[in-house]
């Protein structure tokens, strides 16, 4: 039976530049049990469709055409009034982030219980005796211990599970849930996706599943919607969908999504990332190509490299990068006067080498150490214990490391978030200049503005964009605009922290492509930092498994993906969503 | 979501909304006339008030001119000396606001180079300065202005007074204002320290004070700027108190508080102009400031809007 119905849906949000439209024309249904995917990019909707289900569409915007039908009432017709009865009792929200879904000035017991009391006239009791039950349902170990406690003292994957309680409290039809496990590990997202599955089949419920990841979606779901920019593209079940595409942007988006199970060498057929739209396009520096860019890199990394030859021969055949017996604990927050305190030990025992033109991998979970481990390197956080070294060269603790110091300008870093690691308020000029001047690798202006204009075409960027500022760009954008300004300092070693965590996957394919290009032309070495084990295989030639601050595994890439030795690795490779259906 | 539309720049999003805000253009417009009026008294101003020999005696206490009893010469009136009290105010409103720039600038220097070290170094350095800044919040400003003005008072002889009044007011209220510019850039500095790109600059080597001064103090201008307009309002107002109280300017130069406290020996006599016209320009000045000041903390605040 056909639960929800959304006919030729349109949303506009009125602004200064004129209309924009959200969502249009979209055709959807979902019937009893099924769970049904929403996925698609950025910008593509999706979160509209999940408001307006909820009748949360925010102010300015306005549903310009369609109706939403559920069980035969037309919700968009519903007074406020009407709507919040219908809020909590038939339709219930899972929203992506379990830190801020419930408030953490109440225990769980009091937000379950006014829940239950609001909708259901029982007494305390019983009401009390239904939310243990729930709690019981949705996996909480010992949950008349637990429910007296607050949000604070459960775990993130836990967390979900309370909200989750939360939706079922009042028994809805239907779940919309937007990006449900985007916030948790992979370990927690895959029993938090299973329990999602169980409702649906035993309860009947309907889950409209609002997602980025096609991982999540060839897991769970029955029927899955591709969207772009506020349109329907391809619609129905989802192994046909995903394993047999016939709309061109979702082949193209199928071609970006890197696979855990095989290494591409290059992502093929991806789609095209859209050129920034120029008033001025006529203006270019003259004599600047992107080949001139690679000429000016290749001569100085040989000078660079000869003259660093010259000076260490003795220990030439030093790794770029040695980390030994790391420890790298964070002082106490409040330091004791009388009991000693050593606060909190947030990597130890790390050791591993990377050598020139080599891709290390670095995977763990949250809280594993691996941001820390990259902090470290690059002097940003002091090290306890242990010592780092580079070409034979002593790395000291971040606060005892010299400003001058010789590896600094080999040791680059990209970072996660392209919205901050670029100052605002700096041109792209200024920004990429930044190297240059700064280790005087290039003097006049003239050549300088030359060899940016040219480095930002060797990152499939238009020259333009030195007149800009970071703001005016996409992340993917911003992201070519971060890699073009470490290659210009010519680094030895690129530290790669989530470089596209915060990206599209049809970005992250051309960024992955990017730094693919970039590192055998100039074989650098890359330590490759992610939670995505996926992304890791298509970089990776090595890898390292951290856990707890531990090093738990490494060894060659191709062995760690197709037989793991740690029993750690298994679980994690078992749980990330492997898109089987493409194999 | 907004990334198919065009991106609009700052700079052009603030005059959008200033488009839209009738109020604040119209406390623009204000300000803009009595800065100028003030700025250009040499020019425009009837008479010199600063000259004893330009008014006579026998002109004193005339009401304004459009009273049974005014004189054309003086529109406003004049006061207890025959003052004509139009060219007082212009000139009395440039004293105003000249004390009241200075010290606003003063205080934003201090305040800021305080703050931005404060944020970015923390530590020892941070907890002592804050801990200055938290006493002296305590006290109130006009307070504090009063202190520095009278220890000033103190340690200068007689002769210099008139000189160096000016100055010493500057600084008073100057040092009585840094701490607003202190608290604000220290919590932006604080926002601004681990977002990546200063971690960029440290990872390169780049010297903390060229991290301060290039890469972060632009990205803290914003709510800076707020507090300079805001600021700027309880200068001036705190310039008049003093005056009022008679530790401000020197009386042969009336400032609009000056002028108000004499009017107010003459407000139960039956001479209402004489504080009236004075503070009516002070209060229309502080409030057109203050909308203007309201009316950028919220166009640069994206969560009011």
């Amino acid at each position: 039976m056909t639960l929800l119905e959304i006919n030729n849906l349109t949303v506009r949000y009125p602004t200064r530049f004129g209309e924009f439209t959200a969502i249009e024309a979209i055709d959807l249904n979902i019937s009893e049990g099924e769970i049904h995917g929403l996925v698609g990019e950025s910008g593509a909707g999706k979160s509209t469709i999940g408001a307006v289900v909820m009748g949360l569409l925010e102010s300015p915007g306005y549903i310009a055409s369609g109706n939403v039908n559920m069980l035969g009432t037309d919700l968009t017709t519903l007074n406020p009034t009407d709507y919040h009865k219908l809020r909590g009792n038939q339709l219930g929200m899972i929203f992506q982030d379990p830190q801020t879904s419930l408030n953490p000035l109440f225990t769980i017991a009091d937000q379950l219980i006014t829940t239950i009391q609001q909708h259901n006239e029982v007494s305390e009791n019983s009401a009390r005796e239904q939310a243990i039950a729930l709690l019981d349902e949705v996996g909480i170990d010992d949950a008349e211990g637990r429910i007296d406690d607050f949000p604070h003292q459960f775990s993130g994957g836990m967390r979900q599970r309370v909200v989750i309680a939360l939706v079922l409290c009042t028994n809805p039809k239907l779940i919309v849930a937007d990006e449900p496990t985007t916030a948790l590990d992979v370990s927690i997202q895959k029993r938090i996706l299973v329990l999602l599955k169980d409702l649906a089949r035993q309860r009947g419920v309907g889950i409209l599943l609002i997602t980025h990841d096609i991982g999540v979606i060839a897991e769970i779901c029955d029927r899955v919607t591709v969207l772009r920019q506020g349109k329907v593209v391809e619609v129905g079940p989802t192994t046909n969908v995903i394993a047999q595409p016939t709309h061109e942007y979702t082949i193209g988006l199928m071609a970006a999504i890197p696979l855990i199970g095989k290494r591409l060498e290059r992502f093929q057929n991806i789609i095209a990332e859209e050129a920034p739209s120029d008033d001025n396009t006529q203006w270019h520096v003259s004599g600047a190509s992107a080949e001139y860019a690679e000429h000016w890199l290749h001569e100085n990394y040989t000078l660079l490299q000869n003259q660093q030859q010259a000076v260490a021969s003795a220990n030439s055949d030093q790794a770029i990068l040695v980390v030994n017996d790391l420890e790298v604990r964070y002082p106490p927050e409040n330091p004791g006067w009388f009991r000693k305190n050593l606060g909190y030990q947030a990597l130890s025992d790390i050791d591993f080498e990377l050598n020139r033109g080599e891709v290390l991998g670095v995977v763990g979970e949250s809280g594993s150490g691996k941001s820390t481990l990259a902090k470290a390197i690059v002097g940003l956080v002091d090290y306890t214990r242990g010592s780092i070294s580079s070409n034979g060269i002593v790395l000291e603790p971040g606060s005892q490391r010299s400003r001058k110091h010789e590896a600094r300008r080999r040791l680059q870093m990209i970072f996660q978030d392209p919205y901050s690691s670029l100052n605002n308020r700096r041109t792209v000029e200024q920004i990429l200049a930044e190297p240059l001047k700064f280790y005087s690798l290039v003097d006049s202006r003239a050549d300088r503005r030359k060899l940016l204009a040219s480095v930002l075409q060797l990152v499939e960027m238009p020259q333009q964009a030195l007149r800009k500022y970071p703001h005016q760009f996409s992340g993917g954008q911003r992201q070519r605009i971060a890699i073009a300004r470490s290659l210009l300092c010519l680094p030895d070693l690129l530290i790669c922290d989530e470089p596209t965590s915060a990206l599209d996957v049809s970005i992250q394919a051309h960024v992955l492509n990017l730094l693919k290009d970039l590192q055998d032309e100039f074989n650098m070495a890359i330590l490759f930092i992610s939670h995505n084990l996926a992304v890791v295989r298509q970089m990776a030639d090595r890898v390292v498994v951290l856990k707890d601050g531990e090093v738990v595994e490494q060894g060659d890439s191709d062995v760690f993906f197709t037989a793991p030795s740690a029993e750690y690795s298994k679980l994690l490779l078992r749980e990330t969503p492997s898109l089987s259906i493409l194999n | 979501m907004l990334s198919r539309l065009k991106r609009a720049t700052v700079e052009n999003e603030l005059l959008y909304l200033f488009l839209r805000k009738p109020l604040a253009q119209l406390a623009l417009f204000v300000a803009t006339m009595l800065i100028a009026g003030a700025f250009l008294a040499n020019w425009i101003a009837p008479t010199n008030p600063y000259d004893l020999t330009s008014f006579d005696l026998l002109d004193s206490l005339i009401p304004p001119a459009w009273t049974e009893t005014g004189d054309a010469r003086f529109i406003l009136g004049t006061d207890d000396q025959g003052r004509d009290l139009l060219s007082a105010i212009l000139y009395g409103a440039r004293l105003s606001l000249l004390v009241g720039l200075t010290s606003i600038a003063f205080a934003s220097v201090l305040g800021v180079s305080v703050g931005i070290t404060a944020g970015y170094l923390g530590g020892r350095f941070d907890a002592i300065v804050m801990r200055i800044a938290d006493i002296q919040l305590s006290l109130p400003a006009i307070l504090t202005a009063l202190l520095i003005d009278g220890v000033a008072r103190g340690l200068f002889p007689g002769a210099m007074h008139d000189e160096l009044m000016i100055v010493v007011l500057t600084v008073a209220i100057g040092l009585s204002l840094w701490v607003n510019f202190a608290r604000t850039a220290r919590a932006s500095t604080f926002v601004e320290k681990n977002k990546e790109y200063v971690q960029a600059a440290e990872i390169m080597g780049q010297h903390p004070l060229r991290i301060m001064l290039v890469q972060i103090l632009p990205n803290i201008l914003g709510p800076i700027m707020v507090i300079l307009a805001i600021d700027l309002a309880v200068a001036i107002l705190l310039e008049a108190t003093l005056s009022f109280l008679g530790v401000g300017v020197p009386a042969n130069q009336p400032s609009l508080g000056t002028l108000i406290r004499i009017g107010t020996e003459y407000l139960f006599s039956g001479e209402w102009w004489i504080v009236i016209f004075p503070s009516l320009t002070l209060i229309v000045l502080i409030v057109s400031v203050n909308i203007l000041g309201d009316f950028l903390r919220d166009a640069l605040n994206p969560r009011l809007r």
